[in-house]
């Protein structure tokens, strides 16, 4: 397994006005790997998932303090452009939320407001996206119906579709099975197994059966810290600290 | 003591269902009556006469009831309102849901709901006193009371109840799609025009609609600002007369019951029928785009 470091985070703090939602988290994401951050409700895990897009920039009171590398490249430089940014860190949302448009558009959206207006070129890209995101038997008679009537698995994997589509480096999934039931979520599961050859991917989940299943490493975070971090089977059977056992054998959380 | 519960359980139901039932009662007789003053016309005038005469002289010997200058300029007035009111009402909705500080929204809106709040009355005696020798002197027009000043000031009436349920609309759209958007690259003007103001345009639709029908029916201005001459205008400087203004000016001087008074009340239906309309495709808007799956939440 290749060794290299896609994106490294130093020290990262982070506030809500006055609150302090994350201090100094330092974590190291390799290349074609995935990091699963797991903790209980408002441990942070989301907030500094948010940080890798710069997704918090979007609420007015946030700031972001230390240092964070994507290749190398320091993301909160003002000087960085957050367009190209969100184009190599997608996102997939806790709720599936597509569009109100039609399977079609909702996939070729990223790729049209990146100005590309070859049709060849997206209609190419589109049915692509949807075979990766393991769509595309299912919606290719009705990729000109409206996302809306998808049902909720397949509205999430046309988020990851759509998410896809502008080739990004990294994909940031946020509890992406929460709202699904076991079968879809199994799907998005083995989803993730397949896209981890080409993506460096990092989730957030609840579930620690998930974690277990489909990271290569894991992030615990509690109360806006990382408290360990370590290779997925590390954590889960020999965690070195207590409150990590306590958490993943459901003492607490 | 149950048996005394279930007593007031049941008076309360009984006052509650007989005060619903007596205002769409009221409001059914007032239909009626607005039908059974108005439908005798058509024995004197036939309807496609009256909907479409060119003359309206109904104190004239032999009268004529032609409504259709009347009709015209209600249309027109109103389009033209639409034309100033929807860019600016829409525009002020963006503006204040997406743009500005919630701070300042939360100034602002209620200021341009307080617009709605100012007696039309007051807006017309605008018009007629600021508005109108405003007109005059810059177009050099026989007279500022006129379609477009009528228009104008419609317009000023309805950009409160556009812009506040636009405002609803545009902001009531979920932060998930506007995450979406942003998270694949968009601006957020892309965001905007792309997902936000599709994913709101049933309630932007019903806004204009609702804004529009506030407008077609609206007395006091077009009676103080539109001029009130009957005729089919040739420019929108021209003096008009809504059929609303020729209800109110006519009104009291029809002898009642006679063929004047009938003629007024027939028109009063046709307003009706258009007011009518607009609510039906407001409400058929509203339910066809409605904002479902995660955009309704």
């Amino acid at each position: 397994m290749a060794e290299t470091v896609k994106m490294r985070s130093r020290n990262l703090d982070f506030y809500y006005g006055d609150f302090q939602a994350l201090h100094s988290v330092s974590l190291d994401f390799q290349e074609c790997q995935v990091t699963a951050l797991i903790g209980p409700s408002g441990c942070g895990k989301s907030t500094y998932l948010r940080c890798l897009n710069r997704m918090n920039d979007l609420i007015p009171i946030s700031r972001v303090e230390g240092e964070l590398l994507l290749d190398g490249e320091d993301i909160n430089d003002p000087s960085l452009d957050v367009v190209m940014l969100r184009r190599r860190v997608g996102m997939v949302f806790q709720k599936p939320n597509p569009f109100p448009k039609s399977v079609f558009e909702n996939v070729a959206y990223g790729l049209r407001v990146n100005g590309i207006k070859d049709k060849a070129f997206i209609e190419n890209r589109v049915e692509e996206s949807l075979r990766k995101a393991a769509l595309w038997e299912e919606a290719k008679d009705r990729l000109n119906d409206s996302a809306l009537g998808l049902s909720g698995g397949q509205q999430q994997r046309l988020c990851i579709a759509r998410a896809l589509a502008v080739e990004p480096e990294i994909l940031l999934m946020d509890e992406p099975a929460s709202a699904l039931d076991p079968i879809a979520t199994q799907k998005i599961e083995e989803l993730i197994h397949e896209l981890k050859k080409n993506y460096t991917i990092i989730i957030v989940t609840h579930s620690m059966q998930q974690a277990a299943r489909v990271s290569d490493m894991t992030a615990f975070f509690y109360i806006g810290k990382l408290i360990e971090f370590n290779d997925t089977d590390t954590i889960f059977t020999r965690p070195k600290l207590k409150q990590t056992e306590d958490y993943i054998t459901g003492r607490f959380g | 003591m149950a048996n005394k519960r279930n007593t007031t359980e049941k008076t309360m139901q009984a006052i509650f269902f007989s005060v619903a039932t007596a205002s769409i009662a009221i409001l059914f007789m007032i239909m009626l009556f607005l039908f059974m003053e108005g439908l005798p016309i058509f024995k004197e005038v036939s309807v496609s006469d009256f909907l479409f005469g060119k003359y309206w002289y109904p104190t004239s010997d032999p009268a004529d009831f032609g409504i259709f200058p009347l009709i015209i300029a209600s249309l027109a007035v109103t389009a033209l309102a639409s034309a100033i009111a929807i860019p600016l009402g829409v525009m002020t909705a963006v503006y204040l849901a997406e743009l500005a500080s919630r701070r300042v929204a939360e100034i602002v809106k209620p200021l341009v709901e307080l617009l709605a709040a100012l007696p039309s009355v007051v807006i017309g005696f605008f018009g007629m006193v600021i508005v109108a020798p405003f007109l005059q002197d810059v177009f050099n027009l026989p007279t500022g009371l006129n379609m477009f000043n009528a228009a104008l000031m419609l317009a000023f009436m309805s950009i409160p109840t556009i812009t506040s349920i636009s405002e609803d609309a545009i902001y009531s759209v979920p932060t998930a799609l506007k995450e979406g958007s942003m998270a694949l690259g968009a601006t957020h003007w892309e965001t905007l025009l792309r997902v936000i103001l599709p994913a709101s345009i049933s309630g932007i639709a019903t806004a204009v609609i609702l804004g529009m029908s506030r407008a077609i029916g609206e007395t006091m201005v077009v009676l103080m600002v539109a001029g009130g001459a009957t005729m089919i205008p040739g420019s929108i400087f021209d003096p008009v007369r809504p059929m609303p203004a020729s209800i109110a000016a006519e009104m009291a001087e029809a002898p009642f019951r006679g063929d004047h008074y009938y003629a007024l009340f027939a028109t009063g239906i046709v307003l009706f029928l258009f007011t009518l309309l607009f609510n039906i495709i407001a409400d058929q808007i509203a339910h066809r785009y409605r904002q479902v799956g995660e955009a309704s939440l």
